[in-house]
């Protein structure tokens, strides 16, 4: 599939890169967003990264006043994308590490994920805590990272039946995806530990603690340090 | 003097406190949020002389009962509504001024789905990332980030407003044109899908599922492709997405950020409002317009609210009492 523009709404345009998950597709949105963002023009609202997309919101009082049309931003965009190869490789990404605690009341899962993977708990841990991530995109809820880099060997079906309630801070595994609940709320997602740490709080600059084209990284931490870091958050 | 203050004497349905949203925020997982209908929350504004964007109440489907703790000026308009002010009929789509003290008590709407209230100055509620906007699923914004409970006080800005007794404008504006409420909703689309034809050939049917994230569509399933659970990407407001069970969703103010299913195409935003106003059951028709015309139709809204806002500027003067007169 070769990169085009498409409309997403009267006021927001959708670049599309590639149509498939994919770490190398990803890199370049993220390229992309950050070359777009070092002069964006008035007028845009927000640039949102996919997988191997990117859209961009146009301030949508402006289209209707006619002081912008999503054309022109169409073929801006466009001449960047083709500008991007030629482009300095884009900076390394900022890491930003989670403290995870593993297993116990935090991770109620790890045993017998651990047993119908064939692993031992503590193998998982490692697994787990030794994968280079990326946050491919945030969505879902506010500051929720997809990330990319799961192990494979660490790949498990959801549940069955979604629990009803999942602590803020669940650190789970569905399918080939790891992720971090940022809120309670249902989810069935196997919980393999739980961060002390706030993904998002509207009253925080920035709100979110991880932004899309972040690197991350698991760090396990034991009870003690996660009831310490809870108290203090 | 007690504090400037709206209390809620009994909760409606879904009241929420809503302004036109919350942009700049898509990248961390947080939309837009704001009214469903927000022409018709402009329109409430200008009526009291508020900027356009001032946070007023979405009223859902059956109404709140309040009290009004200061002299105020409001104005009520949206989806027509059962409403009294003081046991006397409130009448919509004009300014009202009302003293201190007054009850308003809204029952059901007539039809559509959702009213709006401005009040002068706007509900004075501490912003969130920029806007007074209530996103229920992010829980945030509005009041605590859920719709108003009974006994809720909240907050006015102070106004130098006097009001000895009710009296409303002897002139009001005729929304008829603008969002006709009395005819089936056609919503103009923009077709972007191999079974965008089949959507707009056959009728649909507003689910009581639909919320303010979608409306959830029910009609003759269109053939939803094997392996169209795609790969996450941005979605926005006016996007119709088409789940596995081949029953499209229609993307409305509180929309997620992405999404994985396929997207047939979008709504042309200048018919948003309208389709906000459908009721559960009720039934829509699409029809097929070309990306040029969609914007053409939102430019021609906007051209029209803004007519509208310097009559209605024009007579606020004349009336000689502009906020803060």
């Amino acid at each position: 599939m070769s990169p085009h523009v498409v409309q997403l709404s009267d006021t927001a345009l959708l670049l599309r890169v590639g149509d498939r998950i994919d770490a190398a597709l990803n890199a370049q949105v993220h390229a992309l967003a950050t070359r777009l963002r070092e002069a964006l023009p008035a007028g845009i609202e927000d640039l949102v990264p996919g997988y191997a997309s990117l859209a961009v919101f146009l301030d949508s009082r402006a289209v209707a006043e006619g002081l912008l049309h999503p054309r022109d931003v169409s073929g801006w965009l466009e001449w960047n994308l083709a500008q991007l190869d030629t482009a300095v490789a884009a900076p390394a990404p900022r890491t930003v590490e989670i403290p995870v605690c593993y297993g116990g009341t935090h991770g109620p899962d790890l045993d017998p994920l651990a047993a119908e993977l064939g692993l031992s708990a503590a193998e998982v841990i490692e697994r787990h805590g030794a994968g280079d991530y990326r946050v491919a995109l945030l969505g879902f809820a506010p500051g929720f990272p997809y990330l990319l880099g799961l192990d494979p060997a660490l790949a498990a079906p959801r549940l069955a039946t979604p629990r009803a309630r999942v602590p803020a801070g669940s650190v789970g595994i569905g399918g080939a995806q790891t992720g971090i609940y940022p809120r309670e709320g249902p989810g069935g997602w196997r919980l393999i530990g739980r961060t002390p740490l706030r993904l998002f709080d509207p009253r925080r600059d920035p709100p979110a603690l991880i932004a899309p084209g972040d690197a991350l990284r698991f760090v396990p931490i034991e009870s003690a340090r996660f009831a310490e870091l809870d108290r203090t958050r | 003097m007690s504090a400037p203050r709206i209390e809620v004497l009994r909760a409606g349905l879904l009241d929420t406190v809503q302004d036109l949203g919350r942009p700049g925020w898509r990248a961390l997982g947080l939309g837009l949020a704001g009214a469903m209908d927000p022409w018709s929350l402009e329109v409430a504004n200008r009526l009291v002389g508020n900027p356009p964007g001032a946070a007023g109440l979405e009223i859902t489907l059956a109404g709140p009962r309040l009290r009004l703790r200061r002299a105020a000026r409001i104005a009520l308009t949206g989806a027509p509504i059962e409403a009294l002010i003081d046991g006397a009929a409130l009448p919509a789509w004009r300014p009202l001024e009302a003293p201190a003290g007054c009850t308003l008590e809204f029952g059901a709407c007539r039809h559509g789905a959702r009213s709006y209230l401005a009040v002068d100055g706007g509900l004075a509620l501490e912003p969130v990332l920029g806007s007074r906007a209530t996103d229920l699923r992010a829980a945030l914004g509005g009041l605590d980030g859920r719709a108003l409970h009974s006994g809720d006080l909240l907050p006015l800005t102070p106004s130098r407003l006097r009001a000895e007794a009710i009296r409303a404008s002897a002139w009001w504006i005729d929304p008829g044109h603008d969002l006709d409420l009395s005819r089936t909703a056609v919503a103009r689309f923009v077709p972007q899908h191999a079974l965008a034809d089949a959507l707009c050939r056959r009728p649909w049917r507003v689910s009581a599922t639909s919320n303010r994230q979608g409306l959830r569509l029910q009609g003759s399933a269109l053939a939803a492709e094997a392996g169209g659970d795609g790969v996450s990407e941005p979605v926005a407001p006016g996007v119709v997405q088409l789940p596995p069970d081949g029953q499209p969703i229609v993307l409305m103010a509180e929309a997620q950020t992405v999404g994985g299913y396929p997207r047939l195409g979008y709504v042309a935003q200048a018919d948003l409002p309208r389709i906000a106003q459908l009721r559960p059951g009720e039934h829509l028709h699409f029809e097929p317009v070309s990306a040029e015309r969609a914007v053409a139709l939102l430019r021609a809204q906007r051209a029209g609210l803004a007519r509208m806002a310097l009559a209605i500027d024009a007579r606020l003067r004349s009336m000689g009492h502009a906020p803060g007169s």
